[in-house]
């Protein structure tokens, strides 16, 4: 290890290690390229591509953001965008959950669709882009339908949970098992213009209170359906909010929501 | 007894923003709710000056209520 620095370090740019020299040092010394990352952030050296989150994410809070794992479930309109931004944050390990496979009618808005992957499963799409776009982080593609049976098993050793369902079931039963397993659920809906962010901690029922009007989702989305736009927003709307719940800087949304409404331009806070 | 009411995103479209109106003492959210025409399982947070509240929940003078549309989609 000492040799893998020693070479690291030689081909650094003051404390920045450009991503050649991370590859080459995982090919000599035998380690993957998300081990080499670790060692190069406990020794406070950061992987160049990182250069620009440091204005607000110290060389410690990648470290942190590398040793976290964290479950995606849904990987369609919310979790393709959700995915792409953990990814490139350089959150280690990114367990992404979704049982489908890609429709046609996802192409106006998943990020990780694409004519020629129709037919293909969402998380194995997920599985390539990360691979494409930040070797070192893991992305662990589960083709399965998260529910209250199988969730805290899918869910385990993660530090929290983004959610990125398109159904309000599904949701409710996420908040338990999150509940359960003492875990924050960063919470994101949309429908057409319209939109909604706030983080669930153990203990509070402020989802469930939500919804308590319509478990069975007559959601506006099913007749506004969900244009390129507003997932995207959402998506990035919740990654903020995992990324300081992980570092532990700045306010969460908790205990209070985020309303977006895009067509008349309001943005509001309201108490939970 | 006036109550000023405030709808949100699609529950806006052929009603309004914000009106205020005249009700008989005694009214429950839910009747408001019924008089716009708004199902119950398309109802996602309802609040009443600022608060979570029941649809049984009576109303008073001076009252702002709040209603928004369940979103739900990802």
């Amino acid at each position: 290890m000492n040799e893998l620095l020693e070479f690291v370090r030689g081909q650094a740019k003051g404390d920045l290690v450009p991503w050649e020299a991370q590859e080459e040092a995982a090919r000599r010394f035998g380690r993957s390229l998300a081990q080499v990352e670790g060692l190069l952030l406990e020794a406070q050296l950061l992987p160049a591509r990182y250069q620009r989150n440091r204005q607000g994410i110290s060389t410690a809070q990648q470290l942190r953001l590398h040793r976290a794992r964290v479950a995606v479930i849904g990987c369609g309109g919310l979790g393709g965008y959700i995915i792409e931004e953990l990814a490139r944050l350089g959150v280690g390990t990114i367990v992404a959950i979704d049982p489908d496979v890609f429709e046609e009618h996802n192409l106006n808005r998943q990020l990780l669709s694409a004519p020629a992957r129709l037919g293909q499963a969402k998380s194995e799409a997920a599985l390539a882009r990360v691979a494409e776009i930040n070797p070192a982080v893991t992305l662990v593609a589960l083709q399965q339908a998260f529910g209250r049976d199988n969730g805290a098993e899918l869910l385990q050793g993660c530090a929290l949970a983004i959610d990125a369902l398109d159904n309000i079931r599904v949701r409710l039963e996420l908040a338990e098992v999150c509940d359960r397993l003492a875990i924050p659920m960063v919470h994101g809906a949309i429908a057409g213009w319209y939109g909604q962010v706030f983080t669930q901690f153990p203990g509070e029922d402020h989802l469930q209170r939500i919804y308590a009007h319509g478990v069975d989702g007559k959601g506006a989305e099913k007749t506004l359906g969900n244009p390129s736009f507003t997932p995207a927003l959402v998506a990035s709307l919740e990654v903020a909010e995992a990324c300081k719940i992980l570092i532990g800087v700045g306010e969460p949304l908790r205990g209070r929501k985020l309303i977006i409404d895009l067509l008349d331009m309001e943005l509001q806070v309201v108490p939970l | 007894m006036k109550v000023l009411i405030k709808l949100f995103a699609t529950f806006r479209n052929e009603r309004f923003k914000q009106a205020e109106k005249e009700l008989p003492p005694g009214t429950s959210i839910r009747q408001v709710v019924a008089q716009l025409e708004i199902a119950e399982e398309a109802l996602g947070m309802v609040m009443l000056n600022g608060r979570h509240a029941p649809l049984e929940s009576e109303l008073h003078e001076g009252d702002t209520l709040s209603l928004f549309p369940l979103v739900g989609g990802g």
